[in-house]
Parts: C-alpha cells; sequence; structure tokens
C-alpha cells in the first residue's frame, strides 16, 4: 500500500500512549454468529449465517444491496432481533443484551450525528453516558477529535461541517468509548469519490494505529480489498465465501464472488473437452477457450459452464495473434484504455490494455488458461449480474 | 477607457422586463392580489378601527372602556378564568397527542385509524362537540353509566369548569396532533439507534436526543393549543358555566357588543385579550429562540 510509510511513521511517534490504553482494554478474543437468521416479516434477510471475529481482525462484510450484510451489523450491535440464531463474545451470549449493553461502536451510512449538539459534545456523548467525569470526558473527546484531525471544529455544530467532515466525527464518536469492537455500516458511500479515497486511507491508519477490531460493511470490492484482513461474502443472507482479500481476488469460490472481484466478462458456455488435470475447454457461440475448472468435480463434455475473466488479464498482442476481435467502444482511463470488444464469433469482451488501440481497429487476444475461470452451472452469472443490479 | 464607456454606452439596455425579473418582480405576483385584499380589507383595517374606536368610550376619556374593565373584578377576573382554562387545555393536549404523535412515525397496526380518529374533531365545530358532550357526559348518559358500572363515582362533566375543558380540549387536539406528528417525522431515528450504541439507554435516548429535536415542534403546538383555546366561546356557554367558572375574555366582548351595543367596550376588551395572548406568545418564541432549531436529521439521508 502506498499508504504504509506515513502510518508507520505515526504508529511511531503515537505508540507509547496509545498501546498503554489498547492493551489495558477489556477485550474479547473472538466474537461469533452462529446459525444467526432474521426475516422481516415473511422475507428472510439473514439465513444461518456463521460469522467469526478474531480480535485485531478488519472484516469486510461484502455483498451487493439486499444480501444481508447491513442486517447482520444490526443485528451484531443489537438494534435488530434475531428470528434465529446466537450470538456470542468469547464464552458470553449477547444476543439478548440492549443495544447500550453491548458496548462496540458504531458508525452509520448517514453518520447519525446528533445535530443538536456541538462536535465535541457529541463526541463526548458515550462518555457521558459512561459517567466519565467531566474534565476527563472532555480530555478524552478532544483525543478522539485529534485523530481525526478535527480537534478545530470542536465547538460548530455538525450542520457546519462537510459530509467527509461529519463522517470523521461520527468515528470519533465510536473510537471515544474506545470500543473492542468497531461496526462500520457503509460509511463511505455518501462520499464523493476522491474523499472516499482519502478516508479509506484514514480508515485504515486508524485501525493500524489503534488496534481496533472492525466490521465493515460494503458493496465496493475496492473498499474491502484495501481496507480488509478477511474478507465475507453474502449472497441473498448466506455466507458464499470468505478468505483473505488476495484469496477472495484471484480465487473466487463462485461465478457470483468473481462478478464483484472485477470479472467483468461473465458469459455460461458448454464444456467441449477436457484437457489436462483441472482443465477444461469451453466454447461458447463458436469461441473456444482453455480455462481452468473451479470445482474438485469432474464436468462432463457438454456440461453447462459459467466462464469468469477478469478485464485486465486479457492481452491485446503485439503481433495481432490469437484470438480476432473488432474493438467497438474504446475509453480512456489514465495509464490504460477500457475497450468492449466483439470477437469473430460475436461474442462481448471487455479488456484493459496500455496499447494503443482505436475503435475500428481489429485486434489479437490472449488469456493465460489459469485465468480463465470456469464454473459449474449456467445460471450463475445470469444471477449474479441480476442481483447486481439491485 | 473612451472606447470601453463607448462599447457600453453602444450596449443595449435590457429590457425592463428582464430587469425586474432579476429582482424577482414578475407576472406571477398577481397571484398574491387576493390574499393582500382580504388581509388588508378584513384583518388590518378592521383591527385598526377596532384599536382607535376603544379610545372613544361612550363615557368618559380616552381611557374610560380600559378604567372601566379593569375596575370590575367581574370583568378583568375574566383574564384569569380564561388562562385558567387555557394554560391546562395546552398543556394537556400537548401531554396527549405528543406520545401518539411520536409513535405514529413508525407504521404499526392501526396507524391510520388512530390518525383518522384523532383528527375528526376537525371537521366537527365546537358547536357540534359541545351538543355530542351534552348527551354522552348527561347525568344518565354514556360516561356516567359507564363509572357507575365500574363501581366508580359518578361526576358531573357539564355546566361547570370540566365541561368546557373537555370540550376545548377535544378541538385542539387535533391540531396539536397534526403539527407534532410533522415535527416528529423529521426525527431521524438512527440518531436513536447511534445513541444506543453509545451506551445511552432507553430513558436517556428519550432526554438527551428525542426530547431536544421535539421541543421545538412541541412548543409550536403549545403555542397554537394555546391561540385556540383563548378564543373558546361557544363550549364555554354551552357545557360550561358562562356566567362564573367559564366566564371567559371572549363572553364580555360578546356581551359589550351584541347585548349593550358598546362596540368601544367591546373593542377594548378585544385588545386586551390579543396584548395577554401577543404576551405569551413572545415569551413562548423567546424560549423557542434559545433551542436547537436546525434539521433533525443525522447528516445525510
Amino acid at each position: 500500500m502506498t499508504t504504509s510509510a506515513p502510518v508507520t511513521a505515526a504508529t511511531a511517534t503515537t505508540a507509547p500512549t496509545r498501546t498503554s490504553r489498547a492493551h489495558g482494554r477489556t477485550g474479547f478474543q473472538r466474537v461469533q454468529m452462529r446459525g444467526v437468521s432474521r426475516r422481516y416479516g415473511r422475507t428472510p434477510a439473514l439465513m444461518d449465517l456463521d460469522l467469526e471475529l478474531a480480535r485485531g481482525e478488519f472484516v469486510a462484510l461484502l455483498g451487493p444491496s439486499g444480501c444481508g450484510k447491513s442486517t447482520a451489523l444490526a443485528c451484531l450491535a443489537g438494534l435488530q432481533p434475531l428470528s434465529g440464531g446466537s450470538i456470542w463474545r468469547d464464552e458470553e451470549r449477547i444476543d439478548t443484551l440492549r443495544p447500550e449493553r453491548r458496548g462496540f461502536g458504531m458508525v452509520f451510512q448517514n453518520y447519525a450525528l446528533f445535530p443538536h449538539l456541538t462536535v465535541r459534545r457529541n463526541v463526548e456523548f458515550g462518555l457521558a453516558m459512561r459517567r466519565v467525569p467531566r474534565p476527563v470526558r472532555r480530555e478524552r473527546a478532544m483525543e478522539a477529535l485529534e485523530l481525526v484531525q478535527l480537534r478545530d471544529h470542536a465547538e460548530k455544530l455538525p450542520a457546519q461541517l462537510s459530509g467527509g467532515q461529519q463522517q470523521r466525527v461520527a468515528i470519533a464518536r465510536a473510537l471515544a468509548i474506545d470500543p473492542e469492537l468497531i461496526l462500520m455500516d457503509e460509511p463511505l458511500s455518501n462520499l464523493d469519490a476522491a474523499l472516499r479515497v482519502e478516508m479509506r486511507t484514514e480508515i485504515k491508519r486508524l485501525y493500524q494505529e489503534r488496534d481496533l477490531t472492525v466490521l465493515y460493511v460494503t458493496h465496493d470490492q475496492e473498499e474491502a480489498l484495501s481496507l480488509a484482513t478477511r474478507l465475507v461474502v453474502l449472497r441473498a443472507g448466506r455466507l458464499e465465501q470468505t478468505g483473505t482479500p488476495e484469496q477472495v481476488y484471484t480465487q473466487p469460490a463462485s461465478a457470483y464472488v468473481a462478478s464483484f472481484m472485477g470479472y467483468r466478462n461473465l458469459f455460461p458456455a458448454r464444456v467441449a473437452g477436457a484437457a489436462d488435470a483441472g482443465r477444461a475447454v469451453v466454447t461458447t457461440a463458436d469461441l473456444m477457450l482453455e480455462g481452468t475448472v473451479q470445482t474438485p468435480a469432474v464436468l462432463p463434455s457438454g456440461a453447462e459452464v459459467t466462464v469468469a475473466m477478469r478485464p485486465e488479464d486479457l492481452a491485446v498482442t503485439a503481433d495481432g495473434s490469437g484470438l480476432r476481435a473488432l474493438a467497438e467502444v474504446v475509453e480512456y482511463h489514465g495509464r490504460e484504455l477500457s475497450v468492449r470488444v466483439r470477437t469473430e464469433q460475436g461474442v462481448v469482451l471487455h479488456v484493459r490494455t496500455d496499447r494503443p488501440v482505436r475503435a475500428g481497429e481489429t485486434l489479437g487476444l490472449a488469456i493465460a488458461p489459469e485465468r480463465v475461470l470456469v464454473y459449474p452451472g449456467a445460471g450463475e452469472q445470469r444471477e449474479a449480474g441480476r442481483e447486481r443490479d439491485e | 477607457m473612451s472606447a470601453m464607456s463607448e462599447a457600453q454606452a453602444g450596449r443595449p439596455r435590457p429590457p425592463l422586463r428582464h430587469r425586474l425579473a432579476e429582482r424577482g418582480v414578475d407576472g406571477t405576483l398577481v397571484l398574491l392580489l387576493p390574499a393582500v385584499v382580504v388581509v388588508a380589507g378584513l384583518f388590518v383595517y378592521p383591527f385598526v378601527y377596532g384599536v382607535s374606536i376603544s379610545f372613544e368610550p361612550e363615557h368618559g376619556g380616552p381611557f374610560a372602556n380600559y378604567t372601566d374593565f379593569f375596575s370590575d373584578p367581574y370583568l378583568s377576573g375574566s383574564i384569569l378564568k380564561t388562562l385558567a382554562l387555557a394554560l391546562p387545555v395546552s398543556v394537556a393536549s400537548i401531554v396527549i397527542a405528543a406520545p401518539i404523535a411520536f409513535q405514529a412515525r413508525r407504521d404499526f397496526r392501526g396507524r391510520r385509524a388512530i390518525t383518522l380518529v384523532l383528527m375528526l374533531p376537525l371537521t366537527f365545530g365546537s358547536i357540534l362537540i359541545a351538543q355530542g358532550m351534552q348527551r354522552f357526559f348527561a347525568p344518565f348518559g354514556w360516561a356516567n353509566l359507564a363509572l357507575e358500572a365500574l363501581g366508580l363515582p359518578q361526576g358531573s362533566f357539564l355546566y361547570n369548569y370540566t365541561g368546557t375543558f373537555i370540550a376545548t380540549l377535544l378541538t385542539t387536539l387535533p391540531f396539536s396532533f397534526l403539527l407534532m406528528m410533522g415535527f416528529f417525522g423529521g426525527i431521524d431515528r438512527t440518531l436513536e439507534n447511534a445513541a444506543a450504541t453509545l451506551g445511552a439507554s432507553r430513558a436517556a435516548r428519550f432526554w438527551r436526543v428525542v426530547l431536544p429535536l421535539a421541543m421545538p415542534g412541541i412548543l409550536t403546538a403549545f403555542m397554537l393549543a394555546l391561540v385556540e383555546s383563548f378564543a373558546v366561546f361557544p363550549s364555554a356557554i354551552l357545557v360550561g358555566q358562562p356566567d362564573n367558572a367559564t366566564h371567559v375574555l371572549t363572553l364580555p366582548i360578546y356581551q359589550a357588543a351584541s347585548q349593550r351595543s358598546d362596540y368601544t367596550a367591546a373593542a377594548a376588551i378585544a385588545i386586551i385579550m390579543t396584548v395577554i395572548e401577543l404576551a405569551i406568545l413572545g415569551i413562548m418564541v423567546l424560549v423557542r429562540g434559545r433551542l436547537y432549531r436546525g434539521p433533525a436529521g443525522g447528516g445525510k439521508g
């Protein structure tokens, strides 16, 4: 990460006080959701979800809207009752505890700052609830505001701040109570693109500096990949895949997960024949590709599959060899071009390349078989695509 | 320089319509005309006229109407009687309507039915309500039969303070409810969730978050209820005790104007009533001005 250098520098200067408090924090070793389900009337939002968070982890809950990720967070925070299952903090069952007794900090999508209180009193709120004496309260609020660089705005009302500043106040407010777990519900989705990237770095810095445990809900794969130490992908209220960002990014467990991880070329195909072990030749509209089968099961010839390829894994060959395709739409992205091509067989593909390509040109494309992911079942792609559009 | 001023002089002045439109003057202003006529003709003129005739009494000096009012304890006592009715009615109206308005933010079964029932009195006049009360609270009406069935002592709800209190409450309740429902609807529910995750108990959430944000709405509703109940008239006569306990300020006005044809005295009492009302409202507005009155959302919605 580009941010690692300044972050370590900051950690070095502030480490003594921070770590001493972090160590003093009565923390859990793990928080577990066991078989948690939640229904709204008859509609299930979460089904039998098992999720474990170890101390010090930064877990991103990833999925499209309606996949149950925010519901999972609300259940953990105690803002919504469970329809089934249990939540455990080490050996203590906490799903019947009221939210105010759980001690988890929460950052909301819409900031949820108290509009009638100044920035400082917003940050002091949690401490006031814990009956911390006023001078201590004030000192710790200012310390938390210092962390998010808003010390100078302490006496303003939230409405006088910009969106990014408001969200930083919300983060400071959650940090001020020194929670053992911080829950973040799409905290950056209301900010504009540039601010989002900046705040992302900020959140990561706070995580590293303050020895936090974070559960972070998002629908943005980039956010999830850049922040999390572990990714949890949800689909229709169930767990679809969990793993390190790298695992999920390079080896998505299903076409659904692949659709989140930037595998923009997703299409149904059929197995034309097996090549080596784990490899298969697939075909769609006369286009033949060699790919890697992502399931231990043996796929017979003719089986329906879904093919997933990332635009950046498709290379434009220098000599025009390989798959012949016509460049239809070329978008400039600074260092690269994003090109929509149509192969001779009529299949539309998305390619990213740093070669100069002009619309109307015929290109040669090549891709390594290990970067062509083949998933069993043809319905996967369509379903994933539809859910993503919601 | 000279070339520039020449160019300026050469540029045609924008047409008058454009210049007016820039100052917000355009054809739509004509739509204000009916309102201006109505306000001027039906409010400003009579009010000014009323003020001026109140200082031209039928007997005595210019302040005779006012000195007459304050030197007669029966007349001036109506100020306290009005306050003794209007203030408790307004408080009761808020205390009853606020929790319902607060609950009505959420969608629950029967919400529409409750809203409808609470708003129905709006469609009745106060005379209709008073007539209904005369039957309902009669010595052998439903209210007393119900009390008897429950083994409770029977009450006398009519032709006294209680009767007017109930009738006035019924007329102010829908206004208070409607007004507060609008105000409370703007209080973001995630604020309470945020407070809960910060360790605030249900009571703390109410006192620290909900009430401060609801206060402007509550005060506004209170002021409206006060104005409404200050002007109580039919129910003070029909279900009250107009010559004694419910001898409110509107009664001497009516008696002076319609029974003695002394319009100057009526105008004087009406002005006394207006001044008292404005004084109370002024205090309330000052109080409200000290409260937080910004948006009640937690950030971006």
